[in-house]
């Protein structure tokens, strides 16, 4: 592909405050419109690299680029056009929706990036239609299901029209059919999407290509069929099939 | 604003110009039939108050001053008439309250506030409250699930120390997720303003009948003074 590339990520090193070091230099490149899974054992520095793609974590070392622009966190009007290139569902729903109704939290991405009336409607309708929920609208987010609620928050970063999707382990937590629909809503997208995740069967199902992040570096950078079917390499990244599944 | 209203002027009606509360309590039952409230839950929903009331029946019993008799039971007449002043006016107050609970739903009660330019620090604070009291009170519910199915049952005050212990541990977790809810929102291009939750702009009718109850009210209170009762 001859286009920039959505995310760009090189040389990226952090260390907490506390002197623990959770990135070791990771170069990663994703072009417009793949799928790709972002796979590593717990601890492995998948949230933190997820931080810096919007510039929540300030970059110390490295550098961060969406679509070809820099994610500096000193400089707060871009970084506000970063915000709505990136769009985050975080693990739990309930950290991501607080607004008193589903209609209200959707609004709140497009809201801060200045859309008012009823253009801000339109985008709203939208962006729950797409994943199913539009008749919720006018519901508070905790007389949903936990499913419904993933849905949700998946819808009120689509409204924010990201150029790239990222999701933190969008499975968990989820009973099947919750998964299937889900994984549904993901495929009909057609933008750049980055799953965080554990759930291997989920990245295969959803992903042609998939990165393994294991002490703060990329390990494996491939095909999902080739790296899943390489045992050892999952095995020595604390990373496994679930028992009697074979791809 | 008009159950604020409401219940300032019953409260800065003295009890022994008790005509004019029975005047109140007309006003407010009448505002309960016309929103079609049942009667009963009004008052179902009214026992709320039971226990402030506790300490009102008491005044009587203790206090210096004027004593008298009345069934063979000794009470002070200062006591009796502050008693009965809480009794009285706390059940204004908890029956105003409650009619305004059951006809506006929380988020209304919220927008209201946001139109009468209450801070809106104030108002985002108890719209996040509002959204987060469910998931803190199903974490607790959680919390005391997983203690009691390890055998733990509180039964006195020896038992404190794991309560207290529950307590803080839920205060970090909400705290921490505080915290996550704030990254969630940033990552959304949060800039410090909320959108606001008013949508509807209220009629100069509306405001009309909303205030003509506690205007009814402090005119019955002044009516009672005029005649001297």
């Amino acid at each position: 592909m001859t286009s920039t590339p959505s995310l760009q990520i090189s040389e990226l090193a952090f260390a907490y405050p506390d002197g623990n070091q959770a990135l070791f230099g990771v170069n990663l490149t994703i072009q417009k419109g793949e799928r790709v899974a972002l796979l590593g054992p717990n601890g492995a520095g998948k949230t933190t690299l997820v931080m810096h793609m919007n510039g929540i974590h300030p970059t110390m070392q490295g550098e961060v680029r969406i679509s070809g622009e820099l994610v500096d966190s000193k400089n707060k009007s871009s970084l506000k056009a970063i915000r709505s290139k990136v769009g985050i569902v975080f693990q739990d729903p309930d950290d991501q929706l607080f607004m008193p109704t589903v209609g209200e939290d959707v609004a709140f991405g497009p809201y801060n990036m200045g859309l008012r009336g009823e253009e801000l409607n339109k985008v709203v309708a939208q962006a729950l239609s797409q994943v199913g929920m539009l008749e919720f609208i006018d519901r508070p987010p905790h007389h949903l299901s936990f499913g419904q609620r993933r849905r949700v928050a998946v819808a009120t970063v689509l409204a924010m029209k990201p150029e790239i999707l990222i999701l933190d382990e969008p499975s968990s937590n989820l009973d099947p059919a919750s998964r299937r629909e889900l994984a549904d809503i993901l495929r009909s997208l057609e933008i750049t999407i980055v799953m965080v995740t554990h759930d291997l069967p989920y990245a295969h199902e959803l992903c042609e290509r998939s990165v393994i992040l294991s002490g703060g570096i990329i390990v494996a950078d491939g095909k999902t069929d080739v790296i899943l079917k390489d045992k050892a390499l999952l095995k020595s990244h604390r990373l496994e099939l679930p028992v009697g599944f074979n791809l | 604003m008009t159950v604020l209203a409401f219940i300032s002027v019953s409260v800065a009606t003295p009890i022994t110009r008790w005509p004019a509360f029975i005047a109140f309590f007309s006003l407010l039952i009448f505002t309960a039939v016309m929103s079609k409230i049942p009667l009963l839950l009004l008052f179902k929903r009214a026992l709320i108050e039971i226990p402030f009331i506790f300490f009102a029946i008491l005044m009587p019993f203790f206090g210096e001053g004027e004593k008298f008799s009345l069934f063979s039971l000794e009470l002070y007449r200062d006591g009796l008439l502050a008693g009965t002043s809480i009794v009285v006016k706390g059940t204004l107050g908890v029956l105003a309250a409650v009619i305004l609970s059951t006809t506006t739903t929380a988020r209304e009660i919220l927008r209201g506030l946001e139109t009468l330019k209450l801070p809106t620090i104030m108002v985002q604070i108890a719209s996040f409250m509002l959204r987060y009291i469910n998931v803190i009170s199903d974490e607790m519910e959680r919390m005391k699930v997983a203690r009691e199915s390890r055998g733990f049952v509180a039964t006195g005050i020896k038992h404190w120390k794991v309560l207290a212990t529950a307590a803080a541990a839920l205060f970090i977790r909400s705290y921490e997720r505080g915290e996550r809810v704030h990254l969630a929102m940033l990552s959304r291009g949060f800039d410090g303003v909320l959108p606001s939750l008013n949508n509807q702009s209220v009629t100069a009718r509306q405001w009309l009948t909303a205030l003509s109850i506690p205007f009814l009210a402090l005119t019955a209170s002044l009516i009672a003074l005029m005649i001297g009762w």
